[in-house]
């Protein structure tokens, strides 16, 4: 019976964890609804008519009218919101009033250029930023945690389209060493997607840099002075083991949160840095679906991001009890 | 020392700044180079998401219908009519006109072009087109004859009918499969099936990111040399791919590293960064430029009463307008004819006031003796659009300056252009005033211009001119047997147009194009086409 306790426990943890979930999965799903009504209401309630976009200059009332009959934009509001949402229910997000494209594969095609951009962008903010706190809170007070601090302070203040215009202008024109602008898919190698990619990765890492390192810093500052820490140096553990694995895991739950809700922000788009390096993300595709009144590619861009921040959030949450095992559910 | 202390802690060592150094210059090699030789890689005014010429006039539209379909006729350098797939005969009345089809028109579905399918394609046309509709109004009967041959009977001589089939833009002759033009014409195609020098490559078609077009081995040009839409659409590359891109700063970078082969308009403040680069040639593609222009809202005061109109246009003047929007006098001039100047109806009839302006002191004595009571106008500025967000900025001080209570409401262009349809009064989201731009091939005769439409609320454009004396103009014009008789009218038209303030043009001015020097034959027109260009390795 003494070895089974442990294991009753492990389950135990186990079945509230999934239970958590499910509830968690559970209480997304009002969450879109009421996300999808509202989106609906407020587009509706902006100006803007995608009859008078997709005509073009010429058009006469006439021809406007007829227009917007059959794209049926003069359908009630209500009836159109429910066939919206029958639509949805079915798997069908409609498509673009303007391109007449499906809209999942108009998100289809933008979901891979942002993925990567936010995973490249996430892997280098991650590589550099940590260390940096990491020295930064461990040479406390010093020249290093200055220039940390200072560099932090910079990589807030300069904005990206700027950042991305000097890094083109060194590395892509003056040296010639990556593409000015465009986006290549690593299905066609290597090296012409890293080529691409790395640029507009280091111009947004830049403030996530700053953001984390910062961050990191201050956890670790708090987790330093701890007693445990004080114990691992008198164990006589080298300093990379007291930094990186007594007090970094102490200081991750805060980390982790910044890096979490950074990642959502940047699938949700990061419309400037896709501007300026061409990267054709759904970034772009929300604000160009914006400026058309492109009602279904919004619609279901919104509903995608809403659902995006839910999983993040939800994967935060479940990450804390991995980080901290007094953390319960 | 410790491997941990603060200097080498975290400095890294000569091999790993040596592999940094590596992989940079690895990436760098790795990274695509130069486009290949046969592909011309261009960056157009906006992308492309409309694929229906014929649903909307957007110019990008526009563009692709010309690389996938042939016109029904076309329009040579001189502006003269000239067959394209179809030659043409008219009757000793002007009341019938017979269209022939030449031989070798394919469909890229490998089926032969018909005169049904152009009976379809030009009946949708006609329910699209200003000019059109007012043709059809004439138009008794359009009934294929043969597979090649098709007949146009009119109920009265409109000698204009075939100078609108050419025109180069607006909506032109566009010929789609028959099954396609069915399409009603408030409804896009879904079916891009052409006969035209390119084909769609539907599958590799991103909205807002790329279109891309290959040549079409089956296109038979004709024999002529290639002149504006008329002459032989030869096909010397072999695709064309149009790569969007919004920011203006990274189109020039992207064409100044060579990335790109052609950049359709280039801002003439970026210019000083390409006209450095030996590589590439800056250019105007045509001596008709844009006209730029103001309309007022004759539906509400204070521009339902037409001297207020009049002290409207007293208080504007091109001079301020054009240096504000292009501020390069390379690429800026005043004209004040509604056709645009360099055309065949150019006419300074009726223009003094816009000519002669800013005058605020004269629009003030007119403002006075028309009774102007302070109401203001509500004037529309798109913040959006470069093109298009300095003019108001400017006339609004112009009108303020001459004495309008002005207000000046900025918008995003889409909101913009929904508004400036509604006809309600200004409180309830209406309007008084907007500006905006069009190429002069749309502007250069009185059947050609939008705006030179009387038809009030039901059928003018925005703005919404309730003049039937002008419609009547327009159709004396339409059916002028001389091209003398055409520019007397062209001419009482325009002065008439200005008497009442119809709108206000507010000069003219040209968009360069930069393209690289491994381009050659570029056809120069209004329309950017991609027909008869060569690329060398």
């Amino acid at each position: 019976m003494l070895g089974a306790a442990p294991t009753d426990f492990i389950a135990a943890r186990q079945f509230f964890m999934l239970a958590y979930i499910a509830r968690r999965i559970l209480a997304s799903v009002p969450v879109l609804v009421v996300v999808a009504l509202f989106v609906f209401l407020l587009l509706r309630l902006t100006p803007g008519d995608p009859a008078a976009i997709l005509a073009g200059d010429m058009a006469t009332p006439e021809q406007l009218e007829r227009i917007r009959e059959s794209l049926g934009l003069n359908e009630p509001l209500a009836s159109q919101f429910l066939t919206w949402i029958g639509q949805l229910l079915s798997g069908d997000f409609g498509r673009s009033l303007i391109s007449h494209t499906p809209v999942l594969t108009l998100i289809g095609q933008r979901l891979e250029p942002t993925l990567s951009l936010a995973i490249v962008t996430m892997l280098i903010t991650l590589l550099l930023s940590i260390p940096m706190g990491v020295v930064a809170a461990w040479r406390h007070g010093s020249l290093t945690d200055n220039a940390v601090m200072a560099m932090s302070v910079l990589g807030f203040s300069i904005p990206v389209f700027v950042t991305g215009y000097i890094l083109i202008q060194i590395f892509a024109i003056d040296l010639r060493l990556f593409p000015v602008q465009g986006f290549k898919s690593i299905g066609s190698g290597v090296g012409p997607f890293l080529s691409r990619i790395v640029l507009p990765a280091f111009t947004l890492a830049t403030i996530y840099i700053a953001l984390i390192a910062r961050m990191t810093r201050a956890a670790m500052l708090e987790v330093l002075d701890e007693d445990y820490v004080r114990t691992a140096r008198a164990k006589g553990l080298s300093e990379r083991v007291v930094l990186f694995r007594h007090a970094l895991r102490n200081a991750a739950v805060p980390i982790l949160t910044v890096v979490g809700t950074g990642f959502a922000l940047m699938i949700s788009g990061v419309v400037v840095t896709e501007s300026v390096f061409n990267i054709p993300g759904l970034g772009r595709l929300t604000v160009d679906a914006i400026l058309a009144r492109d009602y279904p590619v919004i619609q279901a861009l919104i509903l995608l991001t809403s659902g995006i921040y839910v999983v993040i959030n939800l994967l935060i949450d479940i990450s804390y009890a991995f980080m901290d095992p007094r953390i319960r559910y | 020392m410790s491997i941990f202390s603060p200097a080498s802690a975290f400095r890294p060592s000569r091999l790993v700044r040596s592999a940094l150094l590596a992989s940079a210059l690895a990436l760098g090699a790795l990274a695509a180079g130069p486009a290949a030789a046969q592909e011309i890689r261009a960056v157009m005014h906006s992308g492309i998401r409309v694929l229906d010429p014929v649903i909307t006039t957007a110019h990008i539209t526009r563009n692709h219908g010309y690389m996938i379909y042939d016109t029904l006729l076309g329009m040579d350098e001189n502006l003269k009519p000239q067959p394209q797939m179809a030659s043409w005969t008219v009757s000793d009345d002007k009341l019938t006109y017979t269209f022939t089809l030449r031989d070798g028109l394919k469909w890229t579905d490998g089926k032969p072009v018909t005169s049904a399918d152009c009976v379809a394609s030009l009946k949708r046309w006609g329910e699209r087109d200003g000019g059109a509709q007012l043709l059809f109004k004439y138009v008794k009967g359009l009934e294929p004859k043969d597979d090649k041959t098709f007949v146009m009977t009119l109920s009265q001589p409109f000698s204009y009918a075939i100078e609108l089939m050419a025109k180069p833009s607006g909506l032109p002759t566009f010929i789609m499969p028959e099954r396609v033009a069915k399409t009603p014409s408030s409804e896009s195609i879904t079916d891009y099936t052409g006969s035209g020098p390119f084909k769609f490559v539907e599958s590799e078609f991103e909205p807002g990111v790329r279109a891309v077009y290959e040549k079409n081995e089956d296109y038979v040009p004709r024999k002529e040399p290639a002149s504006w839409t008329a002459g032989g659409k030869v096909v010397k590359v072999d695709k064309v791919t149009w790569v969007v891109m919004p920011d203006a700063q990274t189109a020039v970078n992207a064409i100044n590293s060579g990335e790109i082969d052609y950049l359709e308009q280039t801002p003439t403040d970026l210019l000083p960064l390409l006209e450095a680069n030996p590589e590439l040639t800056v250019m105007t593609l045509t001596d008709l430029g844009y006209q730029t222009m103001g309309r007022l809202n004759w539906l509400y005061p204070p521009f339902d009463k037409v001297e207020i109109r009049r002290a409207a246009m007293a208080a504007l003047g091109q001079e301020p307008i054009l240096a504000a929007l292009v501020g390069n006098p390379d690429y800026q001039s005043k004209c004040g004819s509604m056709y645009g100047c360099n055309t065949p109806y150019a006419t300074e009839a009726g223009d003094e006031l816009i000519m002669k302006g800013p005058q605020p002191e004269v629009a003030k004595k007119m403002l006075d003796e028309a009774g102007y009571d302070g109401t203001p106008v509500v004037l529309m500025q798109p913040t959006d659009v470069g093109s298009v967000a300095p003019q108001p900025v400017v006339a609004a001080q112009l009108l303020r300056q001459a004495g309008f209570t002005v207000d000046l409401q900025p918008m995003d262009w889409q909101t913009l252009v929904t508004r400036r349809a509604s006809q309600s009064p200004v409180a309830q989201g209406g309007w008084n005033m907007f500006f905006t731009n069009w190429i002069i091939p749309e502007v250069w005769s009185p059947i050609n211009n939008p705006m030179l439409n009387g038809g009030g609320k039901e059928a003018a454009w925005f703005g919404w001119p309730d003049d039937p004396e002008l419609d009547e103009m327009r159709v004396k014009f339409a059916a002028a047997e001389t091209e003398e008789e055409r520019k007397t009218i062209a001419a009482d038209i325009q002065k008439h147009a200005y008497d009442v303030v119809n709108y206000i043009p507010v000069g003219e001015y040209k968009i360069p194009t930069t393209v690289s020097k491994k381009l050659s034959g570029i056809v120069k027109m209004p329309v950017p086409v991609f027909w008869n260009v060569e690329k060398s390795e």
